[in-house]
């Protein structure tokens, strides 16, 4: 029992990983009508703002300490932050030690613009052709953009913890009076659930109550009426390329500290996220998000030991027979809009 | 326009003269160069540094281009000397290898066999390169020595830990200076024992791949010897970023102990969640929950920041080992001091491994008199040698493997600066690690000058 609980758990964090990068597909999908292949490197380029931010905030300047020697024994450069000095050592400690959450808002505004960049200087010149150009020129880009983060950062994994007050674990099992110690999950992974319920609350909530989330559900359903109305449509879907650009972002910044992040994290997280996609339904928001968490927690039960040692190997292919599943019986997915892939 | 005839004996005619004029070349290349494959001619000699420069292990492949550049120097007699001051073979003079200075050129490996081999085959071909060395994956190593057996080229392998480079897949032609996953389970299984107690129960996650797999073994087979308690070993895909789903059970499996038999970026993150799911401060069966990672690099260790504080490895070299353990590992200080000056930080395991290739290599040859690669075989094939930082080595003659001390290492708890990461807890003799060359079968052959 409180091996499925902690399995369910499990799924949970990376299954809202997942979720948030299938919503960002699904919103750029949903307005613009592009299969964005670059979307994981949008993940991937939020978490490098959060090392970007915590290199800011470090930036220092060198004290000469005669009392320590280097590695060849010389004597020792400290590196003094900046913050120290304008803030004192245990406030410019605290703003270090909290500079994940912090990063968010470092992040929100430069993903934007990054995303707005990305639209009006490429993608909006691939609206006309077909998907397959979309795919290779969005796949490009993100080749592209993985190779500079691999040349100003390097191959090798960066460490960037969480707060303090968030290291260790939470004990489960305790707390719904089970066997201390039999389920424990780390804060931070609570943390990065709530955020991305969070997160993907306020997406739906600005597209649902805002007018300018009506108008841009408004051009998802019929671009051209809304058009024809005299609104200009194709600027709104820039800004929404831009918000999909800093969810995926967002969810890279909060995912630093799960796994200390290289120029290679964007593609681990993309193929699953088109299959999350596909099985929620393309073009559905809701569907993202269920199918995203749904596959986590299905990746999660396929990694148990119990479970390899009867199927060998269906941990690294379960997600992908889902999909082959749910387009068998479901071709639309799980939440589709009736009619969507089934001709 | 002339019509051009074709007759069946035209064909032969000219098939015949094409077939003589190609053939007479090869004999003459073959005749005048004593019969070996890239034989230099003019006034250089050409070595073929193979690394991975983009991938995973980029990072690592730009340490040990570092290291190549800088042994290059060396030899042609630029810089302080590096280890040539404290080699004990006097064979190189800093004239270069046999007067014939030293020249190079570098391929992407990628950390792919079949592009590593594109490249080494490239190296060899177009660049004339005499000897091909580096790599930083057992599978990239054993392909490209594979490769360097065929077209007659001496192979000195850089970062590969796994038994098959040496054992069942090891060739005549290919050497490895680096120490192998039977070693780290000989050096690490008794200090476990000490530090742990012998009556443990271990959980193994296992990258799944031929290093993964041999590691486990070793290192499965030394610690049951001292009275462990397998419970499960899991195979973890190399793709796995989040391990979450693999470190989560393992609290309440029965085990107390975890190791991760994980390289680089796999390392790291299995690492990372061990940590993050309170491993590290738990107890199992009465005792502390303790974590072993069998091979370490100062790289990843810094990929992992403060979560290896106080976790168990190995590691063939450090940097700061002829301070700590003392002048047996002479060498040492002349390597982080030339290395240190050049580049500002002090080299990694992978850098001094393949220095000490490059400088192995050259001393061969000068001390053989010849750049056939049988020769060079037959002056690398038991020969003894010490001040290379890793004490008296040997270079088996069986499986053309070094065998030399390697090093039990803790991730420091309070490190003072950002290289400063692992601190040595022992040094296990070499004695104490070698083992019967033909317990991994393969076979060696004969060496292949090519040509």
């Amino acid at each position: 029992m409180d091996q499925i609980i902690l399995q369910i758990l499990n799924g949970l964090d990376k299954g809202s990983a997942y979720a948030l990068i299938a919503l960002g597909l699904t919103l750029i999908f949903g307005t613009l009508g592009v299969v964005n292949f670059a979307h994981g490197a949008l993940f991937m380029l939020g978490a490098f703002c959060a090392i970007t931010f915590s290199r800011i905030l470090s930036v220092s300047h060198v004290v000469i300490d005669e009392t320590q020697k280097d590695f060849l024994g010389n004597p020792l450069k400290v590196d003094i932050p900046y913050i120290y000095d304008w803030f004192g050592e245990p406030t410019g400690q605290a703003i270090l030690n909290w500079s994940v959450p912090l990063a968010i808002l470092f992040t929100i505004p430069v993903m934007i613009t990054l995303g707005v960049i990305i639209e009006r200087g490429l993608i909006k010149h691939f609206y006309k052709r077909p998907h397959a150009d979309q795919i290779l020129v969005t796949f490009g880009l993100a080749i592209v953009l993985q190779e500079i983060i691999k040349y100003y950062f390097g191959a090798n994994q960066i460490p960037n913890p969480a707060p303090e007050a968030f290291i260790g674990s939470f004990d489960f099992g305790a707390a719904i009076g089970m066997k201390a110690g039999s389920i424990i999950y780390p804060y931070w992974r609570i943390v990065y659930f709530c955020f991305a319920m969070l997160l993907i609350g306020s997406v739906f909530a600005f597209l649902q109550f805002t007018t300018f989330g009506m108008v841009v559900r408004a051009g998802m359903a019929d671009r051209e009426t809304v058009g024809l109305l005299g609104i200009n449509i194709d600027r709104r879907f820039t800004v929404m390329f831009g918000v999909a650009a800093a969810v995926a972002g967002l969810a890279g910044v909060m995912y630093t500290p799960i796994n200390p992040p290289n120029y290679h994290m964007g593609m681990d997280f993309l193929v699953i996220s088109f299959v999350v996609v596909v099985v929620g339904g393309m073009g559905s928001l809701p569907g993202a998000v269920a199918a995203g968490l749904l596959l986590g927690i299905l990746e999660s039960f396929a990694s148990m030991r119990q479970v390899i040692e009867a199927l060998p190997g269906i941990n690294q292919v379960v997600i992908y027979l889902a999909a082959i599943v749910i387009l068998l019986t479901r071709p639309r997915g799980l939440m589709g809009r009736k009619g969507v892939m089934e001709e | 326009m002339s019509k051009t005839k074709i007759t069946r004996r035209g064909v032969i005619k000219t098939g015949a003269v094409a077939g003589a004029s190609l053939a007479v070349p090869t004999l003459l290349t073959a005749g005048s160069h004593t019969g070996f494959a890239n034989a230099p001619t003019g006034s250089t000699v050409t070595l073929g540094f193979n690394v991975p420069q983009s991938g995973a292990y980029a990072d690592e492949g730009a340490d040990e281009l570092r290291a190549y550049k800088l042994a290059v120097e060396h030899l042609n007699g630029e810089g302080d000397g590096g280890m040539l001051q404290t080699f004990s073979s006097k064979a190189l003079d800093g004239t270069g290898i046999l007067g014939k200075k030293v020249e190079y050129v570098t391929g992407d490996t990628q950390t792919k066999p079949d592009a590593a081999r594109a490249s080494a085959r490239s190296m060899i071909e177009k660049d004339g390169a005499i000897m091909i060395t580096g790599g930083s994956s057992s599978g990239v190593a054993v392909a490209v020595q594979a490769l360097c057996q065929e077209a007659g080229i001496i192979f000195m392998a850089g970062l590969t830990h796994s038994n098959d480079t040496t054992g069942k897949d090891k060739k005549a032609n290919g050497f490895r200076h680096f120490f192998n996953s039977y070693m780290t389970g000989a050096a690490l299984a008794p200090v476990l024992a000490d530090r742990y107690g012998s009556d443990r129960k271990a959980y193994h996650l296992t990258a799944d791949y031929n290093w993964g797999y041999t590691t486990e073994e070793a290192v499965r087979n030394s610690t049951e010897a001292l009275g462990w308690e397998t419970i499960a070993a899991v195979k973890t895909p190399l793709s796995q970023t989040d391990f979450s789903s693999y470190v989560a059970p393992v609290l309440n499996s029965g085990a107390d102990v975890l190791v991760l038999n994980h390289y680089g970026a796999n390392m790291v993150n299995s690492l990372t969640s061990a940590v993050e799911f309170g491993l590290r401060a738990a107890q199992a069966n009465g005792k502390n929950f303790e974590i072993v990672v069998p091979l370490y690099s100062r790289l990843m260790a810094q990929g992992a920041g403060k979560n290896v504080a106080g976790i168990f490895g190995t590691s063939g070299w450090h940097w700061s080992l002829e301070n700590t353990a003392g002048a047996r590992y002479s060498g040492t200080n002349a390597f982080v001091k030339s290395f240190g000056e050049k580049y500002g930080f002090p080299p990694s395991q992978a850098a001094h491994t393949t220095y000490c290739q490059t400088l192995l290599y050259a001393d061969a040859v000068q001390r053989g008199g010849s750049f056939n690669p049988c020769s060079v075989v037959e002056a690398l094939e038991g020969f003894e040698f010490d001040g290379m930082g890793s004490g008296p080595t040997l270079y088996r003659a069986e499986d053309h493997q070094c065998i030399k001390d390697v090093l039990v290492v803790r991730g420091k708890e309070n490190p003072a600066n950002e290289f400063d990461l692992l601190e040595l807890v022992d040094v296990t003799p070499a004695e104490a690690v070698t083992f019967d060359p033909g317990i991994f079968g393969g076979e060696l052959g004969s060496c292949n000058p090519g040509a």
